[in-house]
C-alpha cells in the first residue's frame, strides 16, 4: 500500500447532463430513475439506424458566457464552462483577479472526441463553399484540450492544465491524474472533469457502423438497459461534470465542505482489441485491484460500485466477471452495483466525471441510485445491480469504473470523509 | 448600394458575426483597441464582408484596416470598382 501524506478530497461539484442542468436536479432525477433518453433533435435522424440519444435539453450557454465568447466555443467546451462555474461556486473558490493564488490551481479535463459539431460544420463549409471560407475558429473549437484550455482562461487557473483523451475512460483519468498532482504536492487545488457533445449525424452513423449503439428507437426510455438480457448497445449521451479536488488540510483550513475523499486510482490496459474488452475481465480487474491497493482497502470494503455498465453485450458481461476477480466472489455478491448510464446515456469522455459525481453523492446521501430498465436479468450478469429502485444504505467506499476504446481501464475509489485507513 | 446601407449592414455584421455591442460601434472605432476584435476576429469579419457584399478582399489590403470607417471605405471602393 502506498502511503500518502497529502490526501485529496472533493469540495465542489457541477454538471450539465441529460438529467439536469445542475447537480441537485440531476441527482434527484437519478435517484428517481428518470431516463434522459428521447428521439434525437440535434439533427434529423431519418438516415441513421439509431434515432435516439440522451441530449442536454434547454442548455443556454449565455447563462455562463458572453455571446462573444460562446460563439467561439464548441458545445462541449460550453458544457464544461457551465459545470466548472457551478463547481467552483459550490466549493466557494474564485481565482479571478487573484494571480498569486491562481498559480497554485490547475485543471485536467477529459474529452473523447472534442468539438465534433465544429469539425462537421467546418467540413461542410469546405465541401460546399471551398477552402477560403473555412472559419478561422474551427481549429480552436474542435481540439479536445479546449475545455481544459478555456476553463483556465475563464476561471484564471494558472497552474498545470492537461487533457486526457482515453475515449470513454477520459474523465476518470482526468480525476485520477488531477488527484495525483495534488498528492505529489505540485498544487493544492485542481479542477477535474470531462465533457462531450458529439450527438451529430456523423458520429451516430460511425458508432452504428461499429454496432455499438442501441437501435431500440420505438422505446427511447427503455433503450439503455445495462446488465439486462434484452440490451442491444449503448445510448449516446452528452454533457459535462466537474469535481473540485483539494488537498485535505487546505480544505480543512478554509472550513470547506468535504463531500468525500479520492482514495484510490487504478489503471490498466487490456492490450487486446480496439473496441472489445479482453474476455474474462482480467484487464478491467487489474485496474480495480490497483485502485483498492492504492486506497489500502480490501474488496469487501467496497459498498457501492458505479459500473461502466454501457448496455453493450460485451461490456456488461466482462465487467461482471472483472468485479468478481477484483473483489473476490463473496464480496462481489454482496456489493451494490448500478449503472447510471441506464438514465444518462453514455457521455463517452464525460462519463467518468459524471459517474464520479454520482458516486460522491451516493456516499453523501447513503443512497445507491438504481439501474433502470433491469427487467430480465442476463444469466451471465448475476450480481446485485440495484434494479429499478434506489436503495438506502451506508456507503463508506464507492468505486467508479470507466473503460475506453483502445482497452483503457480506469477505476476510482471515493471514501466517506474520515473513513479511509491510514 | 448606398453608403448608408453599407454602413448599416456592416454594423449588423459586427453584431451578428462578432457579437459586438452595437452601442460601441461608430466610424472611428478601432477594431483592436476599441472593439476588442482580435486577429481571428478580423479574419472572421473579412470573410463575412466578402460573403455579404460579394467582394474579394486580398490579404494585403486587409492588413491595413484599423477602423470601422476604413473597412466601410474599402467595401464602397470594391463595389464601385
Amino acid at each position: 500500500m502506498r502511503q500518502h501524506d497529502r490526501r485529496v478530497v472533493v469540495t465542489g461539484l457541477g454538471t450539465v447532463n441529460p438529467l439536469g442542468l445542475d447537480v441537485e436536479s440531476s441527482w434527484a432525477a437519478a435517484r428517481a430513475g428518470v431516463s434522459g433518453v428521447d428521439r434525437i433533435t440535434a439533427f434529423d435522424p431519418s438516415n441513421t439506424a439509431t434515432k435516439i440519444a440522451a441530449e442536454v435539453g434547454d442548455f443556454d450557454p449565455l447563462e455562463y458566457l458572453e455571446h462573444k465568447e460562446a460563439r467561439r466555443l464548441d458545445r462541449y467546451t460550453q458544457f464544461f464552462v457551465a459545470a466548472t462555474s457551478q463547481a467552483l461556486d459550490d466549493a466557494g473558490l474564485d481565482y479571478r483577479g487573484d494571480d498569486r493564488a491562481a498559480a497554485g490551481v490547475g485543471a485536467v479535463v477529459g474529452a473523447g472526441l472534442g468539438g465534433m459539431h465544429s469539425f462537421i460544420e467546418g467540413l461542410d463549409t469546405l465541401r460546399e463553399r471551398g477552402a477560403a471560407r473555412v472559419n478561422p475558429l474551427t481549429i480552436t473549437k474542435l481540439i479536445p484540450n479546449m475545455a481544459a484550455g478555456y476553463a483556465s482562461i475563464a476561471f484564471n487557473l494558472q497552474g498545470p492544465t492537461n487533457c486526457t483523451v482515453t475515449a470513454c475512460a477520459a474523465s476518470a483519468n482526468a480525476i485520477g491524474d488531477a488527484a495525483e498532482m495534488i498528492r505529489r504536492g505540485i498544487v493544492d487545488v485542481m479542477v477535474a472533469g470531462g465533457s462531450e457533445a458529439v450527438i451529430v449525424e456523423f458520429a451516430v452513423a460511425a458508432f452504428n457502423s461499429s454496432k455499438a449503439l442501441s437501435t431500440r428507437n420505438d422505446e427511447p426510455t427503455r433503450a439503455s438497459r445495462p446488465f439486462d438480457a434484452g440490451r442491444d448497445g449503448f445510448v449516446m449521451g452528452e454533457g459535462a461534470a466537474t469535481l473540485i479536488l483539494e488537498e485535505r488540510e487546505h480544505a480543512v483550513a478554509r472550513r470547506a465542505r468535504i463531500y468525500a475523499e479520492v482514495s484510490g486510482y487504478g489503471m490498466s490496459s487490456d492490450a487486446y482489441h480496439v473496441t472489445l474488452p479482453r474476455p474474462g475481465g482480467a484487464g478491467q480487474a487489474r485496474a480495480m485491484e490497483m485502485a483498492l491497493k492504492d486506497a489500502g482497502l480490501q474488496g469487501s470494503d467496497i459498498d457501492y460500485i458505479n459500473a461502466h455498465g454501457t448496455s453493450t453485450a460485451a461490456n456488461d458481461r466482462t465487467e461482471t466477471s472483472a468485479i468478481k476477480i477484483a473483489l473476490g466472489e463473496q464480496a462481489a455478491a454482496g456489493v451494490a452495483i448500478s449503472s447510471t448510464k441506464s438514465m444518462t446515456g453514455h457521455l463517452l469522455g464525460g462519463a467518468g466525471a459524471l459517474e464520479a459525481m454520482m458516486s460522491v453523492l451516493a456516499i453523501r446521501d447513503g443512497i445507491a441510485p438504481p439501474t433502470i430498465n433491469h427487467d430480465d436479468p442476463d444469466p451471465e450478469c448475476d450480481l446485485d445491480y440495484v434494479p429499478n429502485v434506489e436503495r438506502s444504505m451506508t456507503i463508506r467506499h464507492a468505486m467508479s469504473n470507466s473503460f475506453g476504446f483502445g482497452g483503457h481501464n480506469v477505476a476510482l475509489i471515493f471514501s466517506a470523509p474520515g473513513d479511509r485507513p491510514h | 448600394m448606398e453608403r448608408a446601407e453599407i454602413e448599416a449592414k456592416f454594423t449588423q455584421l459586427l453584431v451578428s458575426e462578432l457579437g459586438l455591442d452595437e452601442a460601441k460601434i461608430n466610424p472611428e472605432a478601432r477594431f483592436e483597441e476599441d472593439l476588442e476584435v482580435d486577429s481571428l476576429g478580423v479574419v472572421e469579419l473579412l470573410m463575412a464582408l466578402e460573403d455579404e457584399f460579394d467582394v474579394t478582399i486580398p490579404d494585403e489590403e486587409a492588413e491595413n484596416l484599423a477602423t470601422v470607417r476604413q473597412a466601410v471605405e474599402l467595401v464602397v471602393a470594391k463595389l464601385a470598382g
